[in-house]
């Protein structure tokens, strides 16, 4: 009777993680940290395979890290957290990509004088 | 009333308060995950802005790894400890609760004093927020989140404060699990700002 309780809740309660989680969370990321700091600092691999393999790792990093520490993926259904992190993802995406598609574009169509130009024109500026 | 219906009703009750407070958790996880979307908004500025430095030095002249490094491990270390501190207090152990989050208060102040030394460096040198595009966004973003820091320090001061002195009530753990959820998603950041800002910095692209 005296354990019931505590079955119950943790049904509901999806933000315990065990200590086995944290550790190999920890050690995860430690190593990913200092292989991706000794790749950069030792210039190891060729410019492009090197930017490849840091972004690789921190992004396995974040991943490891959202698992181990925040505990994603360990909800029943309906799965809510899931869905506004994968919201907020998406929004992330759209945002950081889409500014660097459109200023890119911008800055391969226009020379900086055109942009003066075209902005004298523009009442209010 | 028998036994059997008082245990009952201290279930039903018991399952009522987890309940409600996951639903707060769930509700602090969505304000996580909209700022998020402002780090996202800062990040896509610094980006943007990352190669138009006036004339000025770049990233890989300015920023000093092993000092970026020595930040990140606190940092890092510091989230783990958080982690420690949270199981703690879900197995109602006080001073251990009290042990772990000042080691990670310690932590979270040598991050903060590491980056304030690098910003008092830079703007030493004539490399301040107004030198550049470049550095405006840099201290924006290293800036907010080092803000950021500062107020889940704040309210790690607090937490400590009212745990010593009430000790580990349903509402303070709830509280302890929301600061522990903002201390790793502070560390989920500092990954980007160190893989773009510092480590793709230094090979400059």
């Amino acid at each position: 009777m005296s354990k019931q309780p505590d079955m119950i809740i943790s049904r509901h309660d999806t933000d315990r993680g065990t200590p086995r989680m944290y550790v190999s969370g920890f050690v995860a990321s430690i190593v990913l940290t200092l292989t991706a700091y000794l790749l950069v600092v030792n210039h190891a691999l060729s410019r492009r395979i090197l930017i490849g393999a840091v972004v690789a790792l921190a992004l396995t990093q974040f991943l490891v890290q959202v698992v181990f520490f925040l505990h994603l993926g360990r909800e029943t259904k309906p799965r809510w957290k899931l869905a506004v992190f994968l919201f907020m993802t998406m929004v992330v995406l759209i945002l950081v990509f889409g500014s660097l598609w459109i200023m890119t574009n911008l800055n391969y169509r226009m020379t900086p004088a055109q942009i003066n130009t075209y902005m004298n024109n523009q009442a209010g500026f | 009333m028998s036994e059997t219906a008082v245990a009952s009703q201290r279930l039903d009750r018991t399952i009522a308060h987890a309940e409600a407070d996951s639903k707060n958790i769930f509700g602090f996880w969505v304000y996580i995950m909209t700022d998020c979307v402002l780090f996202a908004g800062l990040f896509a500025t610094y980006a943007v802005l990352h190669n138009n430095t006036f004339g000025g030095p770049p990233g890989s002249q300015l920023f000093s790894l092993p000092n970026v490094l020595a930040e990140t491990l606190a940092l890092l270390t510091s989230s783990f400890t958080c982690g420690l501190a949270i199981l703690s207090a879900h197995r109602k152990h006080k001073n251990k609760v009290l042990f772990w989050f000042a080691v990670t208060f310690v932590l979270g102040l040598v991050f903060l004093g590491l980056e304030l030394t690098e910003f008092r460096h830079l703007d030493q040198t004539g490399n301040s927020w107004r030198r550049s595009g470049f550095l405006s966004s840099f201290f924006t973003l290293v800036g907010t989140h080092g803000l950021h820091i500062t107020v889940g320090l704040s309210w790690m001061a607090i937490m400590m404060l009212r745990v010593w002195r009430a000790g580990l009530t349903r509402a303070n753990v709830r509280k302890l699990t929301m600061l522990s959820l903002f201390w790793h998603f502070l560390d989920i950041i500092w990954i980007f700002i160190f893989t773009i800002v510092y480590l793709l910095g230094a090979i400059g692209i």
